[in-house]
């Protein structure tokens, strides 16, 4: 199946102050490829530091000032340069970021999603989009501070699904749920995923990636460590990486019977 | 409702206090001059050829031989009445003579207020959105000129400009000397308070500008500029950044009260402008007690009012106090 | 790329040779730059006399650096000085709590309800203005912000959970302070009393303009500026223009310097 999304030898580095007047390089990212197919779950697995989010950010240009990229990406077939993602942003490619910080504090969540728009289509677009979450119509009058996490989460989905992407990167989107919450958004992703989107979930938890995803990446220090099709951690079997093989014995279910 | 209520009498409370706290000081600090309010006034030449008797009669009239802590018992009483004393050098009920100047000031000090103001949160958008390249450096470093630069000196500097040498406005006076006050038109006025205005927005603006420039750039890094970038949202500026300014910008623009009535007593020196700053420095220096505290008490009055119209507009316009309010 | 630590220490070396030739050359001109010479008065800036001279000859460029000299001296004490009682204030605050902080808040806010300018006049009319007037206005006016500020900072560090840990351990408070407290307090310290530089000089400056500071016999910026109001009308714009562009000068510079110290400083732009 010919990827939606192929990342080649991406680099991200950083300038930073060392000691004293020193200024240096500090690499977040270290040649990383991957591909994301159309129709599939790709989940991305490191540890927290280890420069997921900064993955995120760079596919869609949004990397800080003092950040550099070095590589290519190639979103459905042609390279994707700071001025088409620019164009596809918003339209083809969507984000779902972390938490409730991403939503403007002094906004209420219906304008949000609308992205200023006032028309009728706009309107129900975004009432649909909340009502595929379970989220009523009164959640659009509110107000970022007044949702609990779980909604929050819903809502940033929700934004994603509002214009029917082709590519949706999600970053990290289930910390601080518990267990059936977070199996409940992972079955939205499934199921964007089977309307024909390529995902991409960036996590720290090996064993929602493993219930999520068809295909796992694991990531070390930034770089890819291992890619391997999920069901092989499900059985431990074609591992290439200590790294990743440590990973699946870390997984409870894993543990030695005492 | 009730909770705001309870919030805005605190603060009433608080004010009061802190105001019989400004009179105290001013009272003790100026009872504590050496200046002597008898020389200054009459001058060294007439007091010498009083006789003991009237010399005993003006220090009566001053209030120079009671002690301190009655004279500031009395002041206080008759102040709670609203009578403030009278003013030793224009020889009027210090309320009144303050009455006056401030009704000749406030056109120019609120033209300035509200001029900096807006100035001020242009340019801070301006080279806060564009941070790093010119217009940043250029308001930036403009800013840094302005505020290095004394105010009374930007009045010289625009008075050599503007009235010496281009000829096209006066020189100093609210109103053109000798024409009765009734006579003289809103022109003449606008004419005459255009130079202190300003000076005194100019200044004002490139604090404000500095300090609106850093919360831009705080709301740009933020996360929900960021997702709302990567949601391909036009009209970032007006959407969002504008909407995360305007809060800490009205709390400064009510909070640049005392910094604007400070500048308006240099800026009224160089023009000659008879308003409130000018007569704070007049009885400074003529050793006017009455007049000097009543001006410091209204002036603390005017910051602390400024500060707290700012506390209630931040509840009224922050959607976090007034719906949380609202729950409790 | 540039490196911004570097050009910084670069400004702040560059900074501080030049006000101290400033202030070194205004000392030593300063009992020349009173000499009147009538042949000379009134004269227009030119080659002998590059600010001009006044109506009684003196040439203004001595007067200037002698006001600039005596400027920074004056700014440099009470800097120092409302720096001493902000940090004493402030860490009292933080420290001791309960009543201490509510008394010493309560003046903070008293004292930044009267406009500094006035505040000054006030004090300067009850120490009979001259030096120690303006000086005490300056410093007594100063102190409220730098001082919150290290309130807020130490309240911060002393809740702290290696402070708390350490405080536990059975750490006295002075060996608290210096090895943890004071580390992290003195660079913001220092950019603050740095920033309070260019305000001291401007209101002692205005001050004296008014004629609350220094007596007229001094060689003050403020003065200088005074007795050209009155000249203004004839046409001698160099009695004005180039004594207030110096001192501009030497406040912007320290102005620039604490700016870009406090730019390094903050964690949101340290690293631009």
């Amino acid at each position: 199946m010919e990827p939606i999304l192929t990342v080649e030898r991406l680099s991200v580095t950083f300038d930073r102050y060392g000691q004293g007047l020193s200024r240096t390089g500090v690499s977040a990212i270290r040649e990383l490829s991957l591909t994301v197919e159309p129709g599939r779950v790709t989940a991305v697995v490191g540890e927290s530091g280890s420069g997921k989010s900064l993955l995120a950010h760079a596919i869609f240009h949004l990397l800080p000032g003092n950040a550099r990229m070095e590589g290519t990406i190639f979103y459905d077939g042609a390279p994707l340069t700071a001025r088409r993602a620019a164009e596809l942003r918003g339209r083809e490619i969507s984000l779902i970021p972390q938490g409730v910080t991403y939503l403007d504090p002094m906004m209420k969540i219906g304008g949000q999603l609308r992205r200023g728009r006032r028309d009728v289509a706009a309107r129900t677009r975004c009432r649909e989009a909340l009502e595929r979450y379970g989220l009523g119509p009164e959640v659009e009058e509110m107000y970022p501070f007044e949702l609990s996490g779980g909604m929050a989460r819903r809502v940033l989905i929700a934004s994603a699904v509002m214009d029917a992407p082709r590519l949706i990167v999600a970053d990290e989107p289930t910390p601080g749920l518990d267990a059936r919450a977070a199996k409940r958004i992972l079955g939205h992703f499934r199921e964007l995923a089977e309307e024909g989107a390529g995902v991409l979930f960036i996590t720290h938890d090996l064993e929602l990636a493993c219930a999520a995803a068809h295909k796992i990446l694991v990531f070390q220090e930034g770089r890819r460590v291992d890619e391997v099709p999920a069901r092989c951690f499900q059985t431990g079997e074609g591992l290439t990486h200590p790294y990743s093989a440590a990973l699946w014995r870390a997984m409870p279910r894993n543990w030695p019977e005492v | 409702m009730k909770h705001r209520l309870k919030f805005t009498a605190r603060k009433l409370v608080r004010i009061a206090l802190l105001l019989l706290g400004v009179s105290l000081a001013a009272f003790l600090l100026m009872d504590a001059s050496p200046l002597d309010p008898l020389q200054t006034n009459v001058g060294q030449a007439a007091l010498g050829s009083m006789s003991q008797e009237q010399a005993a009669r003006l220090e009566e009239y001053w209030g120079m031989n009671t002690p301190p802590a009655e004279r500031y018992l009395n002041w206080l009483r008759d102040a709670l009445r609203g009578d403030f004393g009278t003013s030793l050098l224009y020889r009027r009920p210090v309320l009144e003579v303050i009455g006056q100047r401030i009704s000749n000031s406030l056109g120019m000090l609120v033209c300035a207020w509200v001029l900096s103001g807006v100035l001020g949160v242009a340019l801070g958008v301006l080279a806060g959105t564009r941070r790093g390249r010119w217009p940043d450096r250029l308001i930036r470093g403009g800013c840094l000129v302005v505020s290095s630069t004394p105010s009374f000196w930007l009045a010289l500097l625009l008075l050599m400009i503007f009235s010496v040498w281009l000829k096209v406005l006066p020189i100093g006076f609210s109103a053109p000397v000798g024409t009765e006050t009734a006579a003289v038109t809103l022109g003449e006025r606008l004419r005459h308070a255009l130079l202190p205005a300003l000076t005194l927005s100019v200044t004002g603006a490139a604090n404000i500008a500095l300090h609106t420039r850093e919360k831009v750039a705080d709301v740009l890094d933020s996360d929900y500029i960021l997702f709302a970038r990567a949601r391909g949202e036009a009209h970032i500026v007006c959407r969002h950044v504008l909407r995360g300014v305007a809060l800490p910008a009205l709390t400064l623009q009510f909070a640049s009260v005392g910094e604007l009535i400070g500048g308006s007593v240099l800026a009224e020196q160089v023009f000659s402008f008879p308003g409130l700053g000018q007569a704070a420095v007049a009885a400074g220096l003529g050793s006017d007690m009455p007049l000097l505290l009543g001006i410091t008490v209204v002036t603390a009055a005017l910051v602390f009012g400024g500060s707290l119209v700012a506390d209630l507009l931040y509840g009224v316009v922050d959607p976090r106090i007034r719906r949380g309010e609202a729950k409790i | 790329m540039k490196n911004r630590r570097k050009s910084t220490l670069l400004l702040v070396i560059f900074a501080a040779l030049a006000l101290c030739l400033v202030a070194l050359a205004g000392a030593l001109m300063a009992s020349g730059a009173g000499i009147a010479d009538f042949t000379r008065k009134n004269l227009p800036p030119g080659w002998g006399h590059l600010f001009g001279t006044d109506w009684m000859g003196r040439d203004m460029l001595g007067r200037t650096l002698a006001g600039l000299s005596l400027s920074i001296r004056i700014g440099a004490l009470t800097a120092l000085l409302s720096g001493g009682l902000s940090l004493a204030l402030g860490t009292a605050c933080a420290v001791f709590g309960g009543w201490v902080d509510g008394c010493i808040s309560w003046i903070v806010d008293l004292v930044m309800g009267i406009p500094h300018i006035l505040l000054i006049i006030l004090i300067s009319v009850a120490c009979g203005r001259g030096f120690w007037g303006v000086t005490l206005g300056v410093v007594l006016s100063h102190w409220t912000s730098l001082a919150r500020l290290v309130r807020e900072e130490t309240l911060q560090l002393w809740q702290a959970p290696y402070i708390r840990m350490a405080r536990q351990l059975g750490a006295s408070q002075g060996e608290v302070f210096r090895k943890h407290l004071a580390p992290h307090l003195f660079p913001q310290f220092l950019t603050g009393v740095i920033l309070q530089f260019p305000h001291a000089i401007l209101h002692e400056a205005s001050v004296t303009f008014l004629g609350f500071g220094l007596s007229p016999e001094q060689p003050a910026i403020g003065v200088i500026l005074s007795e050209s109001m009155g000249y203004l009308a004839t046409g001698r714009w160099w009695l004005a223009l180039f004594p207030g562009l110096s001192l501009v000068l030497v406040t912007a510079l320290f102005a620039g310097v604490g700016e870009r110290m406090r730019l390094l400083l903050a964690p949101a732009s340290a690293q631009e």
